[in-house]
């Protein structure tokens, strides 16, 4: 087992290098001289010069790239130019933010996708089948910002129940935290409710198939039983994997969802860091969701690893 | 059998066109997202011969009026014709849905095409470039380059098509090591012919197929892609309209306009709609398990 991580730790690192190396020309890719964008209006030469130095931009390409990787290993991915703060300072402020609507959406998207995927599969070729397999295409294809503003419109504007913006800490007001994030997080956890219940239904589908499933019809056990105790736990396994890939869908998701419940978290910050130009604040976001998703990317196969003997025994 | 005969034989397996059409008209749902599909290429394509109004001509005298016989959907904020700029937006969102997937396909093709066919080192180095491509979600790569190329449509497209064309390399180079094992390809290796005869004549055919499927899909993704930049402002630019820049500004007229937002947003839900649907009965209709 260890042997398989190693293996899967000596892919990665070329993956993360490469991510870097792009996450590093983004800045090359400014139509112009970047630090006349930095420089502000005033264009003092001496400024000029100073910031050339600073970031080495004298020296040729492949010592800047090395020298920017040297910052960033130890945690240094450049300043804020709105706010004067270290980018890894902002984005550990506005991270718990998003990772609160993630594990909330994740939860929804579980709760209807799961359910939904094992009763289309039980039901397959029914009405039910049919009825789920369209609204889960809906919910792929409706854009969760339209989604966001009609809930609001029917939620908050028509109804008064929920607030339609803002944000508040758990750890401080819970319930005020909870009325503020479960209609983004509802929105978010559609797209991925829609995923989850394709998956789960194709995954159940294979499993109800199997010989042990017939083992267990044929012993007189209850439907019921068969398919909670037999075949969703097998079943299970390929689920269990992808709602770790799905992590950067959440991530991609939450931008939009934060941007129209006005909540201030990962997401929020790139955008406002795209209109404010504050480009280290880009790059380090995108290195960040990079390097997040290959983590998560190697937890997946660990534990499916750890989960299918096959697998394990097979490396 | 001779290997010509081989060869030939290989070239009769390739779906038939009319048996893949056949099948797809006998998928109800499939046939609903086909006439979605053509029904917004046909407002898109005849937006300029359309009996409407101008989609940026404002009138101070109508701001933000409700739906009427006049104004069908009503209008904006500065009096401009929702049911017209939902027209003319057709144009954007297709534009940039069709754009974004042809220069991804464009470059993801014959990279993909070339490290699945050569494999070794080149195929090492194209794999680990893919990956680490798609370690970036789509739309955050979308948007940090929408961010340094600057706000534009055609930027817009650019940056989708970038985030979009590791899929296709992935995609090509699965199915090339699929195919490059075949008698036939073996055998046109044998008879002498070149690797750019051989990757074109015998690899290329029997790739397309799963490439046709993924592309549909990927337009509805992409589509969604360009009305979330355009809603974030990066992507069309105003005054020209684009259904996710119309949400945009929508949102901050809720109380006053609903109309505002109902249009553009049903209407990006039906289009993507519509090619998921086509996508997913053109993955039936080619899959040969399915007869």
């Amino acid at each position: 087992m260890l042997a398989y991580v190693g293996k899967r730790i000596a892919i990665a690192i070329p993956t993360v290098l490469i991510v870097s190396l792009f996450v590093f020309s983004l800045q090359h890719l400014l139509p112009g001289d970047p630090i006349l964008v930095l420089a502000g209006e005033e264009r003092d030469p001496a400024v000029i010069e100073f910031l050339r130095e600073k970031y080495r931009l004298n020296d040729p390409i492949p010592v800047q790239y090395l020298a920017w990787l040297g910052n960033v290993l130890q945690g240094d991915l450049g300043i804020s130019w709105r706010t004067n703060q270290p980018v890894l300072e902002l984005i550990g402020q506005k991270l718990p933010v998003t990772i609160q609507l993630a594990v909330m959406a994740m939860i929804i998207a579980m709760l209807i996708g799961i359910p939904a995927g094992i009763l289309s599969a039980v039901k397959k070729g029914t009405v039910i089948d049919y009825t789920a397999n369209v609204i889960a295409l809906s919910g792929l294809s409706i854009p969760n910002f339209w989604l966001g503003i009609l809930l609001i419109l029917l939620v908050s504007v028509h109804l008064g129940w929920l607030p339609a913006s803002g944000y508040e800490s758990p750890f401080v007001d819970p319930v005020r935290s909870l009325q503020t994030m479960i209609m983004p997080a509802f929105v978010l956890g559609t797209a991925l409710a829609a995923t989850l219940m394709r998956h789960t239904r194709s995954a159940m589908l294979g499993v109800l198939q199997a010989d042990y499933v017939r083992t267990a019809r044929a012993k007189g056990l209850r439907e019921r039983r068969v398919v909670l105790r037999h075949a969703f736990r097998n079943g299970l396994l390929p689920v269990v994997t992808l709602s770790a890939l799905l992590f950067g869908e959440l991530l991609a998701g939450a931008v939009l969802t934060e941007q129209i419940f006005t909540i201030p978290g990962f997401g929020k910050l790139i955008v406002d860091a795209v209109f404010n130009r504050d480009y280290a604040v880009v790059q380090g976001v995108v290195l960040c969701t990079a390097v997040g998703f290959i983590v998560m990317n190697l937890i997946a196969d660990v534990l499916y690893a750890l989960l299918n003997p096959r697998i394990r025994e097979g490396l | 059998m001779t290997l010509a005969a081989e060869i030939d034989r290989a070239d009769e397996a390739l779906p038939q066109k009319s048996r893949v059409w056949a099948k797809l008209r006998r998928n109800r749902t499939a046939m609903v997202g086909f006439v979605l599909v053509v029904f917004f290429v046909a407002i898109a394509v005849l937006a300029p011969v359309l009996p409407i109004a101008d989609p940026t001509a404002t009138s101070w005298t109508d701001v933000r009026s409700p739906p009427s016989a006049q104004y069908w959907f009503g209008t904006d904020e500065i009096g401009r014709d929702v049911f017209s700029r939902m027209i003319w937006g057709a144009r954007a969102s297709l534009l940039a849905g069709v754009i974004s997937v042809a220069i991804a396909v464009a470059i993801g093709l014959p990279v993909g095409l070339i490290a699945g066919y050569f494999g070794g080192w080149i195929d090492q180095v194209i794999s680990r470039v893919t990956d680490a491509l798609l370690s970036t979600p789509f739309l955050i790569l979308a948007i940090a380059l929408a961010a340094f190329l600057g706000p534009s449509l055609t930027n817009a497209m650019i940056a989708i098509g970038l985030s979009a064309m590791p899929i296709f390399v992935r995609l090509t180079r699965g199915q090339v090591l699929a195919v490059k094992t075949e008698d036939y390809v073996e055998g046109a290796r044998a008879i002498g012919l070149s690797h750019p005869a051989i990757i074109t004549r015998y690899i290329l055919p029997n790739v397309l197929a799963p490439i046709l499927v993924q592309s549909t899909l990927t337009i509805a993704t992409a589509i969604i892609a360009e009305a979330s930049l355009s809603f974030l402002g990066l992507g069309q630019q105003p005054p020209a309209p684009s259904w996710g820049s119309m949400l945009n500004v929508a949102k901050n007229f809720l109380t006053q306009a609903p109309w505002m937002a109902w249009a553009p947003g049903t209407a990006i839900f039906l289009v993507v709609l519509g090619f998921n649907l086509l996508g997913d009965g053109l993955r039936d209709a080619l899959d040969p398990r399915s007869d």
